[in-house]
């Protein structure tokens, strides 16, 4: 699921330390900053791409961060097209990219 | 579920938004403020009510104003619904918004759209790549979660907010790989210099020849001049290189993340499903609402301010805001009155170096035009070249081409296509981009399931 | 430019594409005039269905001729198959009232001659499409049906009779047409154009040109919308509807859902615009999750609506005008015309042509209302 190399990484010494919460992410736990998007905890995590696109099939990864490329879209609690950059993570949470979403799409679920 | 009807809703609560929320409050009326992010700010002062001091170093005291601006919002006891996705707006002011799985719809007497701008599309072979963002975005991440490039970045574009960027990140010690110029034939430094004293109304930026300086300190590879640009690394399904022509000379340098930006344009769903008239601004390259000097649309008691009625900065979209809700508490009856002259008057002189920021920065032709190769819908891989095979057969239009093709009908409705395909239209058929139009667009102006929709 | 026509045809949606078409096929000359441009209202923005299922017992003869002699074989006809799908197209009945109507609907067509539609029990439905739920208890059923792509179907007629030498003249609204000795006359914003006939295939504006000729019917303009939904992996072949409540259902290749189904909203003729207003689909939504439970996640990507022309029987008006010659009128078709458009072109140019249609049009008349 995440690489070894996530594209961003935290500023040093961020005062107040924000506090964390554990989402499941393709059904690993990860923490995530309470205060940044869903995207964010992702991307920090080392998740590169989120999703294929449906026409050509090659992967995409959040663009914009801010709502209006819809390339983030993850499956969150089920709930499948949900904008991961507009999503504050909370606790327990579900969250499925492309890896487990090819696994369950032969079940019917959606692209 | 429906509510009773409100004196004004406000959709969008960046710095036009607040100070629109804030005019009509400071007047008594009865103000709804909508937004779909958790908290106020928008974008240009995103999360701004808990950030900390180190963010604010780098960011600059620009940012920080925003701070003042959401607590006086608060302070006002504005009524803010943050988490708000706006869905459909109706003529008749009513707006439909999905808040906490809920569907909410809310009649008012007076609307002010402050929905901000957006990155311009950038569309370049390889841009929809893992690994290539825009430079808002590596902005919001810095903003937002205190996040940084962890590698080498290649910024590639041109504009004010791409050399800020750069500037943000050598404070924050991020290493900038190279930055890549686009824009056309510009002496960078000259450009830099002038921008930096032209951006007056910008405190940070006022300090333009710091920003030149650390610029040039760090060693920053500076390319300018940049003809052709194209992202590789399909096979890996991320970017691994970029790949650029200048002054004829092909360069190629590794690298996984790519930050581009070309300018901002006005985030213009909202009005456009209104169907309230909007016009082609040549000099500033996009579609902007077309309004009076309150910031009133062709629809009677529908306003817009700030970026979202044509890009003005955040001072000036403070200011119009302030506008629009003086406007409206004045035809509600509760204005004093007054006649905005000077609120005009400081906009102007604020908006006084943007003739000079459109010229300077003008995104080519070549990187709002792509080739025929070049994806021009992310959404749904359609390239240029299919936009003009369809404009042989007769298409003269963006609607036209959405039946074909299905471009602008994926998820995003045309936001990252829209202006790219009425440009595509208007070169292949020698008509103006205000002859050739935009898309017609509908709601859900931000995706329903079916069980929302279902529930009322 | 003003080269002399033979028929002037006002409006290129279907019914006046195809019309155009079909004329130009039989050496006409022909000049048509639309407002906007080809297909912007409803030939260009509807579901697509191509039914003969459900139809009103007039059209059913004109539907199966349009079936079989012409979308079957559009690729022959047109160089395109306009995306044409053979899916087959099913009503489904949810209880025992509507299983009783739809047996009484099969045994009546039976009685006429008509065997285009079947009674399916739940088993077959099952098989047909294996998601449904499991409270469908069979279905009517009419195997050559399908659907196929609006816009492809607007852009192939027009290319076929632009081919054939037809005029075609966009942005060229008909604002008035009159009769002047032995020729119509038609008055647009880029000149006045005049032919010895005149066919008006004018959509929801029908009624007006209707008027001028001297024909008015009770024509209204109304306001359909439809909605598409995210792509969803592939669950059902066959476009549906149901017996007892409005829907129109069908799933594209590329996973993308198209809802439908009498959805009515507001419809602002003289503005050509039809607002779309979602607070008015919750029902329709309710409908697609009741037949199909693992959609209730899926979300719509987009709505649209179109403007339509509703006759008061809802079944359009074919056939010539009652108080001049040489006009043909085609339109009102209350929101199933594109399935009878590539025949009603063939109807129109026999009525030129030939002064009479193969087809049975008597129930078409436009002089069966009382005015």
């Amino acid at each position: 699921m995440a690489s070894n190399h996530p594209l961003f990484k935290p500023l040093p010494a961020v005062q107040p330390v924000p506090s964390t919460v554990t989402v499941q992410v393709d059904g690993a736990p990860v923490r995530m900053s309470r205060q940044a998007s869903l995207a964010a905890g992702l991307l920090a995590a080392g998740v590169t791409a989120v999703r294929r696109s449906p026409v050509g099939g090659g992967a995409r990864a959040p663009y914009c961060m801010m709502g209006v490329c819809f390339e983030c879209l993850v499956h969150v609690d089920g709930v499948p097209n949900q904008q991961a950059c507009l999503i504050t993570p909370q606790e327990g949470m579900h969250v499925q990219t492309l890896h487990s979403l090819a696994a369950s799409e032969s079940e019917g679920a959606h692209v | 579920m429906s509510d009773s009807i409100r004196d004004l809703i406000v959709i969008g609560a960046g710095p036009a938004g607040m100070a629109a929320a804030l005019a009509a409050r400071r007047r008594g009326l009865d103000v709804l403020l909508l937004d779909e992010q958790p908290d106020v700010g928008g974008q240009i002062y995103r999360s701004i009510t808990t950030t900390d001091a180190q963010r604010q170093r780098i960011l600059g005291p620009d940012y920080s104003h925003g701070e003042t601006l959401a607590q006086a919002v608060k302070a006002a006891g504005v009524e803010h619904w943050p988490g708000t996705a706006v869905w459909q707006v109706d003529t008749d002011k009513t707006v439909h918004a999905l808040r906490g799985g809920a569907n909410h719809h809310i009649a008012a007497k007076a609307l002010v759209i402050a929905t901000g701008a957006m990155e311009r599309p950038f569309p370049v072979p390889g841009w929809t790549l893992p690994g290539v963002m825009t430079a808002g975005a590596g902005q919001i991440l810095l903003k937002n979660a205190a996040l940084v490039p962890s590698a080498p970045v290649v910024l590639a574009g041109c504009g004010p907010l791409l050399y800020l960027l750069a500037a943000q990140y050598l404070r924050a010690g991020v290493k900038i790989q190279a930055i890549l110029d686009t824009a056309d034939g510009t002496d960078w430094r000259l450009a830099i210099r002038h921008a930096t004293a032209l951006l007056a109304g910008w405190g940070y930026v006022r300090k333009g020849l710091g920003l030149l300086r650390e610029i040039k300190a760090a060693g920053v590879p500076f390319h300018q001049g940049v003809e052709q640009l194209r992202i590789e690394g399909a096979g890996a399904d991320a970017a691994e290189a970029v790949a650029f022509t200048r002054r004829g000379q092909a360069h190629r340098i590794a690298c996984g993340l790519v930050l581009l930006h070309q300018g901002v344009v006005p985030n213009n769903q909202v009005t456009w499903s209104l169907r309230a008239r909007h016009h082609w601004d040549d000099k500033q390259l996009s579609w902007v609402p077309t309004c009076d000097d309150w910031g009133q649309t062709s629809l009677p008691g529908i306003y817009v301010a700030g970026d979202g009625a044509g890009i003005g900065g955040a001072l000036v979209a403070e200011l119009q805001g302030e506008l629009a809700g003086i406007a409206v508490a004045n035809a509600l009856g509760q204005g004093t009155c007054q006649d905005g002259e000077a609120q005009r008057a400081r906009i102007r002189q604020h908006l006084a170096i943007r003739p000079f920021l459109n010229q300077q920065y003008r995104p080519r032709d070549a990187f709002r035009i792509p080739a025929d190769e070049v994806i021009v819908c992310r959404c749904e891989e359609v390239t240029a070249g299919s936009i003009r095979a369809q404009v042989a057969l007769g298409c003269s239009g963006p609607n036209q081409t959405k039946s074909f093709s299905r471009c602008g009908m994926g998820p995003c409705q045309g936001r990252q296509c829209g202006l790219t395909v009425t440009e595509v239209i208007a070169q292949a058929t020698g008509l103006p981009p205000s002859d050739v139009g935009y898309y017609r667009i509908r709601p859900p102006l931000k995706s329903l399931t079916l069980a929302q929709l279902a529930s009322e | 430019m003003n080269a002399s026509s033979d028929a002037l045809v006002v409006g290129g949606g279907l019914q006046g594409l195809s019309s155009a078409f079909q004329l130009a096929r039989r050496g006409y000359r022909v000049r048509l005039l639309e407002a906007e441009y080809c297909g912007r209202h409803a030939s260009g923005v509807n579901a697509g269905g191509v039914r003969t299922l459900g139809r009103h017992l007039a059209e059913i003869p004109l539907a199966l001729a349009a079936r079989e002699q012409l979308w079957h074989h559009l690729e022959e006809l047109l160089g395109d198959t306009c995306g044409f799908v053979p899916s087959g197209q099913l009503q489904v009945a949810e209880n025992e009232a509507d299983e009783r109507k739809a047996r009484e609907r099969v045994a009546l067509l039976q009685s006429h001659g008509f065997g285009h539609e079947r009674w399916v029990d739940a088993q077959q439905v099952r098989e047909l499409v294996p998601s449904i739920s499991p409270h469908v208890v069979g279905g009517i059923w009419a195997d050559r049906d399908g659907y196929a792509l609006p816009y492809r179907v607007v852009t192939a007629y027009r290319l076929a009779a632009q081919r054939l030498g037809v005029d075609i003249l966009e942005s060229t609204a008909v604002q008035r047409v009159e009769r002047c000795g032995s020729l119509w006359r038609a008055h647009t914003p880029h000149g006045t154009f005049e032919a010895p006939w005149l066919v008006n295939t004018a959509g929801a504006w029908a009624w007006e040109i209707a008027a001028q000729a001297g024909d008015p019917v009770p024509m209204e303009p109304g306001g359909l919308m439809l909605m598409v939904t995210q792509r969803v992996a592939p669950f059902v072949q066959p476009v549906l509807g149901a017996m007892g409540r409005p829907l129109s259902f069908k799933q594209f290749d590329n996973g993308t859902v198209l809802i439908g189904g009498g959805l009515r909203c507001e419809a602002d003729a003289a503005q050509r615009h039809a607002p779309v207003d979602l607070t008015r689909l919750p029902r329709s939504a309710r409908t697609v999750i009741d037949l199909f439970p693992h959609l209730t996640q899926i979300s719509i990507a987009r709505a649209w609506a179109g403007i339509e022309g509703f006759m008061p029987d809802e079944i359009p008006v074919i056939g010539p005008g009652a108080a001049a010659p040489q006009v043909v009128h085609a339109f009102g078709f209350s929101a199933h015309g594109f399935e009878l458009s590539p025949i009603v072109g063939c109807i129109v140019a026999d009525l030129i042509d030939r002064g009479q249609s193969t087809l049975p049009i008597e129930a078409f008349r436009l002089d069966r209302f009382a005015v």
